[in-house]
């Protein structure tokens, strides 16, 4: 434990600090792939119970985020990304962050369950735990399949959202998670490339870290290749059409060719320690690359997924 | 040495807008807890009408 968690009591943590405690800007991710579920369920939902369920999702992740603060405040100390967080810094306790966490989940579970549904509820609950217990605790320290494993609380959120809509969980709504879920090691994989150096001191067993840059490109690669598949099966399945369709196979191809490229490079091979922490070697910056793309494809699947289901439930009168 | 003064007016002011979030977050948690049950009660009110 670090000196920071010994901070006093008094404390000038503002209300900005609390907001920070609950990642607003993974926050705002999880509550857009929620809705996208939601929306793709094609269930005629009342628009307040909607925006209730999109709520509990929300106060959920805020939970789980603060609980991954509390817990994590030594290594996030160590860590450049990370040291100017609330905890870290020494701005709010870590128990004050665990008892926020507590309290958050256990209303949003709470509420979900009596306002939507059981299931809802469950798999809100499930994801909570998964992601502040199972991830945090215990994945996140011991294993570099941490975020291959761990990414299934990150990709639960659009089934959570289709069982609060549905009640019922489809093949359609699985395939959401499994895109997620299969996007999350390119994606992690590619940024800890670059701040490989952050991990090592952390002492957190990244892939790049424990096998090394080449065995972590080629591994980008592969779940890249399982990836563009995945992601243009919505068409065949109804669940999306052709903007849909033309979104999954145009970035796809873009995706694959920056994989491909980084396969090829030496990223991540010198570890970037000087500097600002998103100042990127040369030799590095198809990892960069490949970590930006990859939010903008995921963003603009789920973008066409909603404005597909949305153009498709208006004549109905269901929004 | 920073003033003891200075000091307990940061600390004040940041104990005030702390304080206001919990007032506020409560607040809402009635706001939604209402809102839900009007929400409820019509869905059944719709359901029990259509029978």
């Amino acid at each position: 434990m670090t000196d920071a968690l010994a901070a006093p009591v008094l404390t000038a943590a503002s209300w900005r600090d609390y907001l920070a405690l609950l990642k607003p800007r993974v926050m705002s991710l999880v509550v857009f792939t929620a809705f996208t579920g939601l929306i793709c369920a094609r269930t005629a939902v009342n628009p307040i119970l909607a925006g209730v369920a999109i709520l509990c999702i929300a106060v959920g992740a805020g939970g789980s985020a603060a609980l991954n603060m509390g817990f994590d405040a030594d290594i996030d100390a160590l860590m450049r990304r990370t040291r100017r967080r609330p905890v870290p810094a020494g701005r709010i306790q870590a128990s004050d962050a665990v008892a926020l966490g507590v309290i958050l989940s256990l209303f949003s579970v709470a509420l979900m369950g009596l306002a939507i549904n059981l299931l809802a509820a469950g798999l809100l609950a499930f994801t909570i735990v998964f992601y502040a217990i199972v991830y945090t605790l215990w994945l996140k320290r011991r294993t570099p399949q941490n975020i291959v494993i761990g990414g299934l609380a990150g990709a639960l959120p659009p089934l959570i959202g289709w069982a609060a809509a549905s009640g019922t969980v489809t093949l359609n709504a699985c395939l959401l998670v499994a895109i997620i879920f299969f996007w999350t090691p390119p994606h992690f994989w590619a940024l800890s490339l670059y701040t490989r150096g952050d991990y090592a001191a952390a002492g957190v067993p990244m892939m790049p870290v424990v096998r090394g840059a080449a065995s972590t490109r080629r591994q980008i690669l592969l779940y890249s290749l399982v990836l563009i598949p995945l992601c243009l099966a919505p068409a065949s399945t109804g669940l999306g059409g052709p903007i849909y369709l033309a979104a999954a196979a145009g970035g796809g191809t873009v995706f694959l060719v920056l994989a491909v490229r980084l396969a090829r490079s030496q990223a991540g091979d010198a570890i970037t320690q000087p500097g600002g922490l998103y100042q990127v070697r040369d030799a590095s910056r198809p990892a960069r690359n490949l970590f930006a793309f990859s939010i903008l494809y995921l963003f603009s699947l789920f973008a066409a997924l909603l404005i597909e289901a949305l153009a498709r439930m208006a004549p109905l009168g269901r929004i | 040495m920073s003033d003891p003064n200075t000091e307990d007016a940061v600390f004040a002011r940041a104990r005030r807008g702390r304080n206001l979030l919990i007032a506020l977050s409560l607040a809402a948690f009635v706001i939604i807890v209402f809102v839900v049950t009007i929400a409820k009660l019509m869905a059944n009110g719709a359901a029990n009408h259509t029978l």
